[in-house]
């Protein structure tokens, strides 16, 4: 059970990091603010200069 | 477990996986069940992940679990995070994970199923996966380095301006290519276009329901744009049928192209929360799903193989495209067995996110393993097929004839039974005008697709709502690698502009961000429209070009692998990377001159250029294909002398290594050791 618990928690992570909620969640943490329309518009900005640059593969 | 019981398990591994490759090998005459294809895989890749890369991972790289890496010494909380070993595993899984995979097999199916399905797992096992892992450790030694900042260092900076250029170059094809196959997948389908058109207002929704309702709620939103994306699905077929609307919806393939062109514009130049970023999530929440659903769909089903293991067409006839099994077979199949553009994957954000180096290998390796089984499912998708069928959907109206009958007469006649009135069948099945001359692969596949789904599921009254659904699939897919491809490729081309005046180089500068955007745009749109104007199929050209492309790129990251590893002193084992580099320059130079100075039009750019200058007819389309020929030969020889240069300053730079004429020096980070508790060392 306590494996199974674990396997899903790794599938939930893997889900969040690729989904950028992990990023917002350090973002967050980083600044010490809290989730708001402004905070995210703040973490998309810095996100945009990394993540469109991300190349992606054919 | 005791050691021999282990033995044993591992000889029974290697057992099946030989009686399993030697089936697919062997077979003649007899179809067989697609479950030997799976099986090869599975242990082919669990033989090699398990031996091979643990080979490659202690003798020649001697990875160092002791040794903190760039995300634990460089942890900013922003670039560099040392992140769970299986999350950075999805991540590098879904960045390396395109359209290649699928298309190339899927076209590499005209040899038969046997050289592709043979080639996707030597190729993999002993080259892809050999060097997307030996990069990512290399980089990941030197503070995440790009594979570009690795060229100029390590071999010099022609190495460095070759990758550049490399890099650009298979950028702009890559996207040419790609927005071919969207083009032909969508012609003439008012469901598929109707589909693909509401994609837009629904990213546009998910990101301001992001932006404004549910700051960072990116799971959720997915999750909810996946169930609009369905409902568009539904829909389409209600469009599609309906006199009055489908027509609005129904697109010829210059139509379309323009559209993708202005598309691959906005995305660039529009703001990334808008349309870009939500695209790219929901593509990945639609792409993750339905390669698991495949997995489960073959696996439950075991389809037979219809296609034979080797066709006629290994003496370079075919129809799909003109070459002989060498080397087109090895330049077609492309991301599947080795893809260069993983190396830029490797070098970019994934060394800033391995938490120990032990895990380059579960993450190098095992992704490119994970990308080489989704190959073996396409092609499993293409050869389920009846060969009669494959050849009508993919074989271009120039080459078998313009209409359903001529067309089914043809390919009869090469001994591959199909019917004009059974291809309106299938087409009527699947919610199509038709299935004819529908270049490119990825209709194919969705046919391929629809028929392992159906069959699995739903059985033949949803094929239609399955085929759209896969359709919609690789168009997304692919569209997402254009806009998001569009963007890098203006980044890079502002950034070289930037050198020789400042303001170019800005990216918030908006004359600048247009400029660039038209750049970039016109150069993957003038291939496009080439694609969409050649009578004969433009994938005939584009897709080889490309794969070209994306080998030599290949090339230049095994040349720096080799030097490095050389320059470690560990010649010795330089095989690793140095046979996977001889292999891969024979079949690019060889690739590469014929697709220049080939006689035969249907392979050589020059000899179809002088075909079409031989012609009495002289308009100005046929002026301009002239025009493109010789742009391609051109384009194709400056890469390879390109390439050719950055191999030969590499073989020097080993002959002085290893004469002692020169002293190694390599530019790895100093060592740190890590901080990670031993118990999370293994």
């Amino acid at each position: 059970m306590t494996q199974l618990r674990q396997i899903i928690a790794t599938v939930i992570a893997t889900l969040r990091e690729i989904f950028d909620e992990t990023a917002y969640s350090r973002f967050l943490a980083r600044h010490a603010a809290i989730s708001s329309p402004k905070a995210y518009a703040a973490f998309l900005r810095e996100q945009q200069m990394l993540k469109a640059r991300r190349p992606k593969c054919c | 477990m005791t050691k021999s019981p282990q033995i044993l398990a591992w000889s029974a591994v290697s057992l099946l996986g030989a009686l399993a490759v030697g089936t697919i090998a062997l077979h003649r005459g007899e179809q067989i069940n697609a479950m030997w294809l799976v099986v090869a895989a599975v242990c082919s890749y669990t033989v090699g992940y398990r031996f091979y890369s643990k080979f490659v991972s202690a003798k020649v790289l001697a990875v160092d679990a002791l040794r903190a890496t760039p995300a634990e010494r460089l942890d900013d909380g922003r670039d560099f995070v040392p992140t769970n070993k299986w999350v950075v595993f999805g991540h590098h899984f879904a960045a390396i994970a395109g359209p290649g995979p699928l298309v190339g097999p899927v076209l590499a199916a005209q040899f038969g199923y046997l050289p592709g399905t043979l080639y996707i797992l030597a190729g993999a096992v002993f080259g892809g996966c050999v060097q997307d892992f030996v990069i990512l450790l290399f980089s990941v030694r030197r503070d995440g380095k790009s594979l570009t900042e690795m060229a100029r260092e390590e071999i010099g900076r022609v190495g460095g301006f070759v990758a550049y250029v490399a890099v650009i170059s298979i950028i702009v094809i890559l996207l040419g290519a790609g927005a071919l196959i969207v083009v032909n997948a969508l012609k003439s389908s008012p469901w598929g276009v109707f589909t693909i058109a509401m994609t837009i207002p629904i990213a546009l929704l998910m990101g301001l329901y992001l932006r404004r309702l549910r700051p960072g709620k990116v799971l959720e939103v997915s999750f909810l744009g996946f169930i609009l994306v369905m409902l568009a699905i539904w829909g389409g077929q209600w469009v599609s049928q309906n006199l009055a609307i489908a027509p609005w919806f129904t697109l010829t393939a210059s139509t379309l192209a323009v559209v993708i062109i202005i598309y691959g514009f906005a995305a660039s130049a529009l703001p990334v929360w808008l349309l870009l970023a939500p695209r790219d999530y929901l593509s990945t929440f639609v792409k993750l799903g339905t390669i698991g659903l495949l997995a489960l769909g073959i696996i439950a089903l075991r389809p037979t193989l219809h296609m034979p293991p080797l066709t006629r067409f290994v003496d370079g006839t075919g129809p799909i495209f003109a070459g002989k099994i060498f080397p087109f077979a090895f330049i077609t199949i492309a991301c599947g067995a080795i893809s260069g553009f993983h190396s830029l994957i490797s070098s970019g954000t994934t060394p800033k996110l391995i938490r120990r180096e032990p895990e380059t290998r579960m993450v190098g390796y095992g992704a490119m393993m994970a990308e080489s089984m989704v190959a073996v499912m396409a092609t499993i998708a293409a050869c389920v097929l009846q060969p009669g069928t494959y050849f009508a959907i993919n074989s271009p109206a120039g080459v078998v004839g313009q209409s359903p009958d001529a067309a089914a007469a043809t390919i009869t006649g090469w001994g591959f039974p199909v019917t004009a009135a059974g291809m309106q069948a299938l087409a009527q099945a699947v919610g199509e005008q038709t299935l004819f001359n529908r270049t490119g692969g990825a209709p194919a596949f969705a046919v391929g697709m629809a028929h392992i789904f159906s069959s699995s599921l739903g059985g033949q009254a949803v094929m239609a709502i399955w085929y759209h659904f896969a359709i919609m699939f690789e168009a997304l897919f692919i569209l997402t690698v254009l806009d998001a491809g569009t963007r890098v490729g203006r980044f890079m081309v502002q950034d070289a502009l930037g050198h020789i005046w400042k303001p170019l180089g800005r990216t918030s500068w908006y004359p600048s961000i247009l400029a660039t955007s038209a750049l970039i745009v016109a150069a993957w749109g003038s291939f496009l429209w080439q694609g969409v104007k050649d009578p004969l199929g433009g994938i005939n050209s584009l897709w080889p070009l490309f794969g070209i492309c994306n080998q030599l790129l290949a090339t230049v990251a095994l040349c720096v692998a080799t030097t490095i590893i050389v320059k470690m002193g560990k010649a010795r084992y330089s095989a690793v990377t140095l046979v996977p580099l001889v292999w891969l320059v024979s079949v690019t130079f060889t690739a590469s001159w014929q697709k220049m100075f080939d006689p035969n039009p249907r392979i050589g750019f020059l000899a179809h250029a002088r075909l079409l200058a031989s012609s009495a007819v002289r308009s100005h389309e046929i002026s301009r294909q002239i025009f493109n020929d010789r742009l391609d030969a051109v384009v194709t020889g400056v890469l390879v002398c390109l390439v050719a240069l950055i191999l030969l300053e590499s073989v020097f730079l080993w002959m002085r290594v290893l004469s002692g004429s020169m002293q190694a020096r390599i530019r790895e980070s100093p060592f740190v050791p890590t901080r990670f508790a031993p118990e999370e060392q293994g």
